[in-house]
Protein backbone atom coordinates (compact mmCIF):
# COMPACT_ATOMS: atom_id res chain seq x y z
CA UNK A 1 0.00 0.00 0.00
CA UNK A 2 1.28 3.30 -1.03
CA UNK A 3 -0.28 6.84 0.45
CA UNK A 4 0.59 10.25 -0.72
CA UNK A 5 1.69 12.76 1.90
CA UNK A 6 2.85 16.24 2.17
CA UNK A 7 5.82 16.25 4.15
CA UNK A 8 9.61 17.98 4.24
CA UNK A 9 12.52 16.46 2.92
CA UNK A 10 14.05 16.18 6.39
CA UNK A 11 10.49 14.82 7.31
CA UNK A 12 10.71 11.86 4.34
CA UNK A 13 14.10 11.05 5.47
CA UNK A 14 13.20 10.36 9.23
CA UNK A 15 10.22 8.45 8.29
CA UNK A 16 12.72 6.09 5.96
CA UNK A 17 14.76 5.90 9.17
CA UNK A 18 11.37 5.05 11.36
CA UNK A 19 10.46 2.72 8.56
CA UNK A 20 14.12 0.82 8.58
CA UNK A 21 14.34 0.73 12.51
CA UNK A 22 18.24 0.45 12.66
CA UNK A 23 19.98 -0.83 15.44
CA UNK A 24 21.89 2.32 16.43
CA UNK A 25 21.57 5.85 15.75
CA UNK A 26 24.35 7.79 16.98
CA UNK A 27 24.35 11.53 15.90
CA UNK A 28 24.42 15.40 16.58
CA UNK A 29 22.09 17.94 15.43
CA UNK A 30 23.08 20.52 12.78
CA UNK A 31 21.50 23.00 10.70
CA UNK A 32 19.42 22.20 8.18
CA UNK A 33 20.15 18.19 9.71
CA UNK A 34 18.55 18.81 12.63
CA UNK A 35 14.84 18.27 12.07
CA UNK A 36 15.97 14.48 11.17
CA UNK A 37 17.20 13.45 14.01
CA UNK A 38 15.19 15.39 16.56
CA UNK A 39 12.09 13.71 14.47
CA UNK A 40 13.51 10.66 14.79
CA UNK A 41 14.42 11.11 18.54
CA UNK A 42 10.57 11.78 19.00
CA UNK A 43 10.15 7.91 16.82
CA UNK A 44 12.53 7.03 19.67
CA UNK A 45 10.97 7.89 22.82
CA UNK A 46 7.95 7.26 21.67
CA UNK A 47 8.42 3.62 21.18
CA UNK A 48 7.69 3.47 17.53
CA UNK A 49 11.30 2.10 16.47
CA UNK A 50 13.64 -0.18 18.56
CA UNK A 51 16.90 2.32 17.78
CA UNK A 52 19.25 2.77 20.55
CA UNK A 53 19.82 6.37 20.17
CA UNK A 54 22.70 8.03 21.05
CA UNK A 55 23.70 11.44 21.98
CA UNK A 56 27.21 12.34 21.13
CA UNK A 57 29.09 15.40 21.82
CA UNK A 58 30.28 16.17 18.43
CA UNK A 59 30.03 14.40 14.76
CA UNK A 60 33.73 13.36 15.04
CA UNK A 61 32.12 11.44 17.97
CA UNK A 62 28.66 10.50 16.06
CA UNK A 63 30.71 8.75 13.25
CA UNK A 64 32.87 7.32 15.60
CA UNK A 65 29.61 5.43 17.93
CA UNK A 66 28.29 4.44 14.63
CA UNK A 67 31.82 3.20 13.30
CA UNK A 68 31.74 1.22 16.99
CA UNK A 69 27.97 0.05 16.45
CA UNK A 70 28.48 -0.98 12.84
CA UNK A 71 31.79 -3.02 13.73
CA UNK A 72 29.96 -4.70 16.76
CA UNK A 73 27.36 -5.72 14.21
CA UNK A 74 24.97 -3.08 14.59
CA UNK A 75 22.55 -1.95 11.05
CA UNK A 76 23.74 1.99 11.98
CA UNK A 77 23.13 5.33 10.80
CA UNK A 78 24.06 8.72 11.85
CA UNK A 79 23.21 12.19 9.59
CA UNK A 80 25.19 15.40 9.31
CA UNK A 81 25.65 18.91 7.41
CA UNK A 82 28.02 20.70 6.27
CA UNK A 83 30.66 21.64 9.30
CA UNK A 84 29.33 18.51 10.80
CA UNK A 85 30.52 16.36 8.00
CA UNK A 86 33.80 18.15 7.96
CA UNK A 87 34.47 17.42 11.93
CA UNK A 88 33.24 13.74 11.22
CA UNK A 89 35.98 13.76 7.73
CA UNK A 90 38.62 11.60 9.43
CA UNK A 91 36.09 8.92 10.63
CA UNK A 92 34.04 8.95 7.42
CA UNK A 93 37.68 7.53 5.89
CA UNK A 94 38.05 4.96 9.12
CA UNK A 95 34.44 4.30 7.78
CA UNK A 96 34.93 3.03 4.28
CA UNK A 97 38.26 1.74 5.03
CA UNK A 98 36.87 -1.17 7.76
CA UNK A 99 34.19 -1.90 5.16
CA UNK A 100 31.86 -0.81 7.44
CA UNK A 101 27.72 0.01 5.72
CA UNK A 102 26.95 2.68 7.57
CA UNK A 103 23.94 4.82 6.06
CA UNK A 104 24.10 8.50 6.58
CA UNK A 105 22.07 11.70 5.02
CA UNK A 106 24.05 14.87 4.33
CA UNK A 107 21.95 17.52 4.11
CA UNK A 108 23.63 19.65 2.17
CA UNK A 109 25.22 22.78 2.41
CA UNK A 110 28.36 25.36 2.32
CA UNK A 111 31.16 24.71 4.69
CA UNK A 112 32.66 27.86 6.30
CA UNK A 113 33.76 30.37 5.68
CA UNK A 114 32.26 32.98 6.00
CA UNK A 115 29.55 31.17 7.79
CA UNK A 116 26.89 30.11 6.27
CA UNK A 117 23.77 27.55 6.83
CA UNK A 118 22.40 27.98 3.21
CA UNK A 119 22.46 24.71 0.26
CA UNK A 120 25.59 23.75 -1.92
CA UNK A 121 27.50 20.56 -1.88
CA UNK A 122 31.23 21.74 -0.80
CA UNK A 123 30.63 19.75 2.35
CA UNK A 124 30.25 16.31 0.08
CA UNK A 125 32.27 17.18 -2.33
CA UNK A 126 35.08 17.48 1.02
CA UNK A 127 34.42 13.40 1.09
CA UNK A 128 34.22 12.79 -2.65
CA UNK A 129 37.67 10.29 -2.41
CA UNK A 130 37.12 9.10 0.92
CA UNK A 131 35.51 5.64 -0.39
CA UNK A 132 32.20 6.29 0.43
CA UNK A 133 28.89 6.12 -2.15
CA UNK A 134 27.38 8.79 -2.75
CA UNK A 135 24.07 9.29 -4.05
CA UNK A 136 21.99 12.46 -4.35
CA UNK A 137 18.16 13.25 -4.61
CA UNK A 138 16.26 16.10 -6.26
CA UNK A 139 13.27 16.19 -4.32
CA UNK A 140 11.89 14.75 -1.14
CA UNK A 141 10.68 11.67 -3.08
CA UNK A 142 14.28 10.60 -4.07
CA UNK A 143 15.34 11.17 -0.55
CA UNK A 144 12.73 8.72 0.93
CA UNK A 145 13.62 6.33 -1.79
CA UNK A 146 16.92 6.53 -2.14
CA UNK A 147 17.83 6.39 1.97
CA UNK A 148 15.88 2.86 1.62
CA UNK A 149 18.18 1.55 -0.99
CA UNK A 150 21.06 2.95 0.56
CA UNK A 151 20.84 0.19 3.05
CA UNK A 152 20.86 -2.80 0.57
CA UNK A 153 23.55 -0.81 -1.25
CA UNK A 154 25.71 -0.36 1.75
CA UNK A 155 25.13 -4.11 2.96
CA UNK A 156 25.63 -6.29 -0.08
CA UNK A 157 28.61 -8.61 0.33
CA UNK A 158 29.69 -7.34 -2.85
CA UNK A 159 29.82 -3.45 -1.52
CA UNK A 160 29.92 -2.92 1.83
CA UNK A 161 30.50 0.70 1.98
CA UNK A 162 29.25 3.54 3.66
CA UNK A 163 26.21 5.77 1.91
CA UNK A 164 25.85 8.74 2.23
CA UNK A 165 22.63 10.23 1.13
CA UNK A 166 22.74 13.84 -0.09
CA UNK A 167 19.89 16.47 -0.59
CA UNK A 168 19.65 19.94 -1.01
CA UNK A 169 20.09 22.11 2.38
CA UNK A 170 16.42 23.82 2.90
CA UNK A 171 15.79 24.10 -1.29
CA UNK A 172 14.66 19.81 -0.24
CA UNK A 173 14.82 19.58 3.73
CA UNK A 174 12.68 22.30 4.66
CA UNK A 175 10.63 22.68 1.74
CA UNK A 176 7.01 20.89 1.69
CA UNK A 177 6.75 18.70 -0.79
CA UNK A 178 4.13 15.66 -2.32
CA UNK A 179 5.12 12.52 -1.84
CA UNK A 180 4.59 8.64 -1.93
CA UNK A 181 5.85 6.69 1.11
CA UNK A 182 5.61 2.93 1.16
CA UNK A 183 3.62 1.16 4.04
CA UNK A 184 6.34 -0.19 7.17
CA UNK A 185 5.44 -3.69 6.14
CA UNK A 186 6.93 -3.24 2.34
CA UNK A 187 10.33 -1.38 3.78
CA UNK A 188 10.46 -3.48 6.67
CA UNK A 189 10.50 -6.89 3.96
CA UNK A 190 12.59 -4.61 1.32
CA UNK A 191 15.50 -4.27 4.06
CA UNK A 192 15.36 -7.16 5.86
CA UNK A 193 16.99 -8.46 8.47
CA UNK A 194 20.60 -7.18 8.46
CA UNK A 195 23.51 -10.27 9.07
CA UNK A 196 26.64 -9.32 9.11
CA UNK A 197 29.40 -11.96 7.95
CA UNK A 198 31.86 -10.86 10.36
CA UNK A 199 31.46 -8.67 13.46
CA UNK A 200 33.10 -8.04 16.82
CA UNK A 201 30.36 -9.48 19.03
CA UNK A 202 30.79 -12.83 17.46
CA UNK A 203 32.14 -14.57 20.27
CA UNK A 204 32.45 -17.82 18.21
CA UNK A 205 34.12 -16.22 16.00
CA UNK A 206 36.43 -13.61 16.82
CA UNK A 207 37.74 -11.09 14.98
CA UNK A 208 40.30 -8.11 15.01
CA UNK A 209 39.31 -4.97 13.29
CA UNK A 210 41.01 -1.65 12.16
CA UNK A 211 44.29 -3.20 12.62
CA UNK A 212 47.71 -1.69 11.83
CA UNK A 213 48.19 -2.27 7.94
CA UNK A 214 52.15 -0.84 6.78
CA UNK A 215 53.41 -0.77 3.16
CA UNK A 216 53.24 -4.15 2.48
CA UNK A 217 49.36 -4.60 3.34
CA UNK A 218 47.58 -1.27 2.97
CA UNK A 219 48.00 -0.49 -0.63
CA UNK A 220 46.08 -4.28 -1.93
CA UNK A 221 43.33 -2.91 1.06
CA UNK A 222 42.63 0.47 -0.98
CA UNK A 223 42.40 -1.99 -4.09
CA UNK A 224 39.58 -4.08 -2.66
CA UNK A 225 38.07 -0.96 -1.59
CA UNK A 226 38.22 0.05 -5.50
CA UNK A 227 36.83 -3.12 -6.05
CA UNK A 228 34.04 -2.65 -4.01
CA UNK A 229 33.16 0.93 -5.73
CA UNK A 230 33.26 -1.12 -8.99
CA UNK A 231 31.01 -3.55 -7.73
CA UNK A 232 28.25 -0.79 -6.37
CA UNK A 233 27.82 0.42 -9.65
CA UNK A 234 26.06 -3.36 -10.64
CA UNK A 235 24.68 -3.61 -6.86
CA UNK A 236 22.87 0.14 -7.36
CA UNK A 237 21.41 -1.25 -10.40
CA UNK A 238 20.03 -4.15 -9.32
CA UNK A 239 18.49 -3.06 -5.85
CA UNK A 240 17.01 0.26 -8.17
CA UNK A 241 15.34 -2.73 -10.45
CA UNK A 242 14.19 -4.37 -6.89
CA UNK A 243 12.43 -1.26 -5.71
CA UNK A 244 10.97 -0.02 -8.58
CA UNK A 245 8.80 -3.52 -8.56
CA UNK A 246 7.58 -2.25 -4.74
CA UNK A 247 7.61 1.59 -5.79
CA UNK A 248 6.86 1.85 -9.50
CA UNK A 249 9.61 4.40 -9.51
CA UNK A 250 12.83 3.86 -11.41
CA UNK A 251 16.36 4.31 -10.26
CA UNK A 252 19.73 3.95 -12.28
CA UNK A 253 22.80 5.64 -11.86
CA UNK A 254 21.81 8.46 -13.71
CA UNK A 255 18.86 10.25 -15.27
CA UNK A 256 18.67 10.72 -18.14
CA UNK A 257 16.20 14.27 -19.27
CA UNK A 258 15.09 13.87 -22.99
CA UNK A 259 18.83 13.40 -23.61
CA UNK A 260 17.98 10.71 -26.55
CA UNK A 261 18.23 13.26 -29.68
CA UNK A 262 20.20 16.18 -27.50
CA UNK A 263 22.29 18.70 -29.20
CA UNK A 264 23.33 20.25 -25.73
CA UNK A 265 23.08 18.91 -22.32
CA UNK A 266 23.14 20.35 -18.59
CA UNK A 267 24.73 17.95 -15.98
CA UNK A 268 23.52 18.89 -12.42
CA UNK A 269 23.13 17.31 -9.22
CA UNK A 270 20.24 17.44 -6.95
CA UNK A 271 17.18 20.12 -6.71
CA UNK A 272 19.17 22.22 -9.85
CA UNK A 273 18.07 19.38 -11.86
CA UNK A 274 14.26 19.90 -11.25
CA UNK A 275 14.68 23.53 -12.66
CA UNK A 276 16.84 22.44 -15.62
CA UNK A 277 14.47 19.96 -16.62
CA UNK A 278 11.38 22.60 -16.35
CA UNK A 279 13.66 24.93 -18.60
CA UNK A 280 14.48 22.07 -21.09
CA UNK A 281 10.81 21.46 -21.12
CA UNK A 282 10.22 25.16 -22.38
CA UNK A 283 12.80 25.18 -24.40
CA UNK A 284 12.10 21.72 -26.45
CA UNK A 285 8.46 23.55 -27.24
CA UNK A 286 10.62 25.98 -29.28
CA UNK A 287 12.34 23.59 -31.17
CA UNK A 288 15.33 23.20 -29.15
CA UNK A 289 17.03 19.87 -28.73
CA UNK A 290 17.94 19.80 -25.14
CA UNK A 291 18.58 17.75 -22.08
CA UNK A 292 19.55 17.43 -18.31
CA UNK A 293 21.67 14.49 -17.03
CA UNK A 294 21.61 14.15 -13.40
CA UNK A 295 23.65 12.15 -11.85
CA UNK A 296 21.77 9.66 -8.95
CA UNK A 297 25.07 8.39 -8.44
CA UNK A 298 28.83 10.84 -7.99
CA UNK A 299 30.82 7.79 -6.26
CA UNK A 300 31.18 5.83 -7.62
CA UNK A 301 31.75 7.57 -10.75
CA UNK A 302 28.89 6.29 -13.22
CA UNK A 303 31.39 7.29 -16.21
CA UNK A 304 30.00 4.47 -18.76
CA UNK A 305 26.95 5.57 -18.29
CA UNK A 306 27.43 9.50 -19.22
CA UNK A 307 29.33 8.68 -21.72
CA UNK A 308 26.72 6.78 -22.70
CA UNK A 309 24.03 9.04 -22.44
CA UNK A 310 25.83 12.09 -23.74
CA UNK A 311 27.60 10.25 -26.55
CA UNK A 312 25.57 11.87 -29.35
CA UNK A 313 25.89 15.00 -27.66
CA UNK A 314 27.42 18.34 -29.24
CA UNK A 315 27.67 20.58 -26.36
CA UNK A 316 27.73 20.24 -22.46
CA UNK A 317 27.42 22.31 -19.63
CA UNK A 318 28.80 20.98 -16.32
CA UNK A 319 26.91 22.92 -13.25
CA UNK A 320 29.09 22.62 -10.00
CA UNK A 321 27.43 23.89 -6.58
CA UNK A 322 30.76 23.65 -5.39
CA UNK A 323 34.69 25.15 -6.05
CA UNK A 324 37.87 23.45 -6.23
CA UNK A 325 40.16 26.38 -6.18
CA UNK A 326 41.93 24.55 -8.59
CA UNK A 327 40.90 27.61 -11.07
CA UNK A 328 39.86 24.73 -13.58
CA UNK A 329 36.48 24.58 -11.98
CA UNK A 330 34.20 22.08 -10.33
CA UNK A 331 34.74 18.98 -9.00
CA UNK A 332 31.92 17.28 -11.31
CA UNK A 333 33.54 19.15 -14.04
CA UNK A 334 36.63 17.17 -13.98
CA UNK A 335 35.25 14.15 -13.59
CA UNK A 336 32.67 14.27 -16.44
CA UNK A 337 35.30 15.93 -19.01
CA UNK A 338 37.35 12.97 -18.46
CA UNK A 339 35.04 10.72 -18.74
CA UNK A 340 33.93 12.32 -22.56
CA UNK A 341 37.63 12.76 -23.68
CA UNK A 342 37.58 9.11 -24.75
CA UNK A 343 34.95 8.93 -26.67
CA UNK A 344 36.78 11.11 -29.41
CA UNK A 345 34.00 13.13 -30.08
CA UNK A 346 35.01 16.77 -29.94
CA UNK A 347 31.97 17.48 -27.82
CA UNK A 348 32.55 20.79 -25.72
CA UNK A 349 32.32 20.43 -22.04
CA UNK A 350 31.80 24.05 -19.88
CA UNK A 351 31.51 24.40 -16.56
CA UNK A 352 29.09 26.72 -14.17
CA UNK A 353 29.94 27.11 -10.77
CA UNK A 354 26.12 28.38 -9.34
CA UNK A 355 24.23 28.74 -6.19
CA UNK A 356 27.36 28.73 -3.79
CA UNK A 357 26.21 29.71 -0.36
CA UNK A 358 22.74 28.71 -1.01
CA UNK A 359 22.13 31.33 -4.06
CA UNK A 360 19.21 30.86 -6.15
CA UNK A 361 19.63 29.21 -9.19
CA UNK A 362 16.90 31.54 -11.22
CA UNK A 363 15.20 29.48 -14.65
CA UNK A 364 16.87 32.68 -17.16
CA UNK A 365 20.14 30.98 -15.30
CA UNK A 366 20.05 28.11 -17.10
CA UNK A 367 18.57 29.55 -20.10
CA UNK A 368 21.41 31.20 -20.22
CA UNK A 369 23.31 27.87 -20.32
CA UNK A 370 21.51 26.50 -23.06
CA UNK A 371 22.01 30.43 -24.68
CA UNK A 372 25.92 29.16 -24.35
CA UNK A 373 25.78 26.34 -25.81
CA UNK A 374 23.80 27.14 -28.65
CA UNK A 375 26.62 29.80 -29.08
CA UNK A 376 29.13 27.40 -28.76
CA UNK A 377 27.92 24.92 -31.36
CA UNK A 378 27.52 27.75 -34.26
CA UNK A 379 31.11 29.34 -33.27
CA UNK A 380 32.41 25.96 -32.68
CA UNK A 381 34.34 27.67 -30.04
CA UNK A 382 34.19 27.44 -26.47
CA UNK A 383 37.11 30.31 -25.35
CA UNK A 384 35.91 30.64 -21.71
CA UNK A 385 35.42 26.81 -19.69
CA UNK A 386 35.05 27.88 -16.54
CA UNK A 387 31.97 29.98 -15.67
CA UNK A 388 30.09 31.78 -12.55
CA UNK A 389 26.33 31.74 -13.01
CA UNK A 390 24.22 34.11 -10.73
CA UNK A 391 26.99 36.06 -9.72
CA UNK A 392 27.08 39.65 -9.85
CA UNK A 393 30.68 40.22 -11.77
CA UNK B 1 38.54 -17.42 38.40
CA UNK B 2 36.84 -18.39 34.78
CA UNK B 3 38.87 -17.11 32.31
CA UNK B 4 37.65 -13.90 30.40
CA UNK B 5 37.81 -15.61 27.04
CA UNK B 6 36.34 -19.13 28.01
CA UNK B 7 33.43 -18.61 25.83
CA UNK B 8 35.50 -17.52 22.78
CA UNK B 9 34.95 -20.17 19.91
CA UNK B 10 38.22 -21.11 17.69
CA UNK B 11 36.43 -19.33 14.50
CA UNK B 12 35.58 -20.50 11.27
CA UNK B 13 37.58 -17.91 9.42
CA UNK B 14 41.17 -18.93 10.24
CA UNK B 15 42.63 -17.57 7.17
CA UNK B 16 46.27 -16.99 7.18
CA UNK B 17 47.78 -13.80 5.95
CA UNK B 18 51.13 -13.22 3.93
CA UNK B 19 52.78 -10.71 2.47
CA UNK B 20 52.90 -12.47 -1.15
CA UNK B 21 49.34 -12.59 -0.93
CA UNK B 22 47.85 -10.72 -3.89
CA UNK B 23 44.67 -7.98 -2.97
CA UNK B 24 41.31 -10.70 -4.08
CA UNK B 25 43.58 -13.37 -1.65
CA UNK B 26 43.83 -10.76 1.95
CA UNK B 27 41.22 -10.87 4.03
CA UNK B 28 38.61 -7.82 3.80
CA UNK B 29 40.50 -4.79 5.50
CA UNK B 30 43.06 -6.29 6.78
CA UNK B 31 40.52 -8.31 9.41
CA UNK B 32 42.40 -10.76 11.75
CA UNK B 33 40.73 -13.79 12.79
CA UNK B 34 43.68 -15.58 14.63
CA UNK B 35 44.97 -14.39 18.11
CA UNK B 36 48.42 -14.31 18.99
CA UNK B 37 49.51 -13.52 15.12
CA UNK B 38 51.95 -10.59 15.85
CA UNK B 39 54.57 -13.98 15.65
CA UNK B 40 53.49 -14.55 12.39
CA UNK B 41 54.25 -11.06 11.11
CA UNK B 42 58.38 -11.32 10.85
CA UNK B 43 59.45 -7.88 11.89
CA UNK B 44 63.41 -9.56 10.80
CA UNK B 45 63.45 -7.17 8.06
CA UNK B 46 63.22 -3.86 9.82
CA UNK B 47 66.29 -4.07 10.96
CA UNK B 48 69.61 -2.05 9.79
CA UNK B 49 72.23 -3.51 12.70
CA UNK B 50 72.29 -6.96 13.83
CA UNK B 51 73.27 -8.38 16.95
CA UNK B 52 75.63 -11.18 16.97
CA UNK B 53 76.93 -13.16 20.06
CA UNK B 54 80.42 -13.37 21.02
CA UNK B 55 80.30 -17.26 23.16
CA UNK B 56 83.49 -17.54 24.66
CA UNK B 57 82.50 -13.74 26.21
CA UNK B 58 79.09 -14.91 27.45
CA UNK B 59 78.36 -15.71 31.08
CA UNK B 60 74.63 -16.56 30.34
CA UNK B 61 73.30 -14.07 32.70
CA UNK B 62 70.27 -13.56 30.81
CA UNK B 63 69.97 -10.16 31.50
CA UNK B 64 69.83 -9.71 27.27
CA UNK B 65 67.17 -12.11 27.78
CA UNK B 66 65.02 -10.15 30.07
CA UNK B 67 65.57 -6.70 28.75
CA UNK B 68 65.10 -7.29 25.23
CA UNK B 69 61.34 -5.68 23.70
CA UNK B 70 61.04 -7.68 21.37
CA UNK B 71 61.28 -11.49 22.93
CA UNK B 72 64.42 -12.12 20.29
CA UNK B 73 66.48 -13.99 22.77
CA UNK B 74 66.24 -17.49 22.82
CA UNK B 75 67.25 -19.37 25.62
CA UNK B 76 67.32 -23.01 26.45
CA UNK B 77 67.87 -24.24 29.84
CA UNK B 78 68.80 -21.10 31.44
CA UNK B 79 71.24 -20.54 28.96
CA UNK B 80 72.26 -17.94 26.18
CA UNK B 81 70.84 -20.33 22.84
CA UNK B 82 70.09 -17.78 19.73
CA UNK B 83 68.75 -14.47 18.23
CA UNK B 84 65.28 -14.98 16.67
CA UNK B 85 66.55 -13.27 13.79
CA UNK B 86 63.03 -13.15 12.23
CA UNK B 87 61.49 -11.09 14.90
CA UNK B 88 64.74 -8.75 16.11
CA UNK B 89 64.61 -5.49 15.13
CA UNK B 90 68.00 -4.83 16.18
CA UNK B 91 67.29 -1.92 18.74
CA UNK B 92 70.82 -3.10 20.14
CA UNK B 93 69.41 -2.92 23.53
CA UNK B 94 71.10 -6.07 24.80
CA UNK B 95 74.60 -4.71 23.59
CA UNK B 96 73.96 -2.27 25.66
CA UNK B 97 73.40 -4.28 28.71
CA UNK B 98 75.54 -6.86 28.34
CA UNK B 99 77.72 -6.50 30.97
CA UNK B 100 80.81 -8.23 29.86
CA UNK B 101 80.11 -7.07 25.92
CA UNK B 102 79.58 -10.41 24.57
CA UNK B 103 77.15 -8.90 22.29
CA UNK B 104 78.61 -6.67 19.18
CA UNK B 105 76.34 -5.07 16.47
CA UNK B 106 77.35 -5.39 13.27
CA UNK B 107 75.94 -3.18 10.34
CA UNK B 108 73.68 -5.23 8.10
CA UNK B 109 74.84 -3.50 4.86
CA UNK B 110 78.51 -4.92 5.84
CA UNK B 111 76.86 -8.21 6.38
CA UNK B 112 75.44 -8.27 2.86
CA UNK B 113 78.44 -6.96 0.80
CA UNK B 114 80.81 -9.51 2.92
CA UNK B 115 78.60 -11.90 2.28
CA UNK B 116 78.36 -11.07 -1.61
CA UNK B 117 82.05 -10.84 -1.64
CA UNK B 118 82.39 -14.23 -0.37
CA UNK B 119 80.19 -15.14 -2.96
CA UNK B 120 82.22 -14.08 -6.16
CA UNK B 121 85.39 -15.18 -4.20
CA UNK B 122 83.35 -19.05 -4.99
Amino acid sequence: MKSKVAITGNEAVAQAMKQINPDVVAAYPITPQTEVVQIFSSFVSNGQVDTEFVTVESEHSAMSATIGASAAGARAMTATSSQGLALMFEMVYIASSLRLPIVFPVVNRALSGPINIHCDHSDAMGIKDAGVIQLFCENAQEAYDNMIQAVRIAEHPDVLLPVSVNFDGFITSHALDVLEVLDDETVKNFVGTYQPEEYLLDAENPVSMGNFDMYDFYFEHKRQQVAAMEAAKKVIEEVGREYEAISGRKYGLIDAYKLDDAEMAVVVLNSAAGSAKGVVDELREKGLKVGVLKPRVFRPFPFEAIQDALKGVKAVAVLDRAETFSTMGGPMFADVRTALYDLKNDIKVVNYVYGLGGRDLRLEDVEKVYDDLANIIKTGRADKFVNYLGLRE
Amino acid sequence: MTPFNRNFGQGRRTKAVRPDMNWKELTKAGNIYEPGNANTYETGDWRTIRPVWNKDRCIHCLICWRYCPDASIISTGGKFDSFDYKHCKGCGICANVCPVHAIDMFSEDEIDKQKEAERNEE
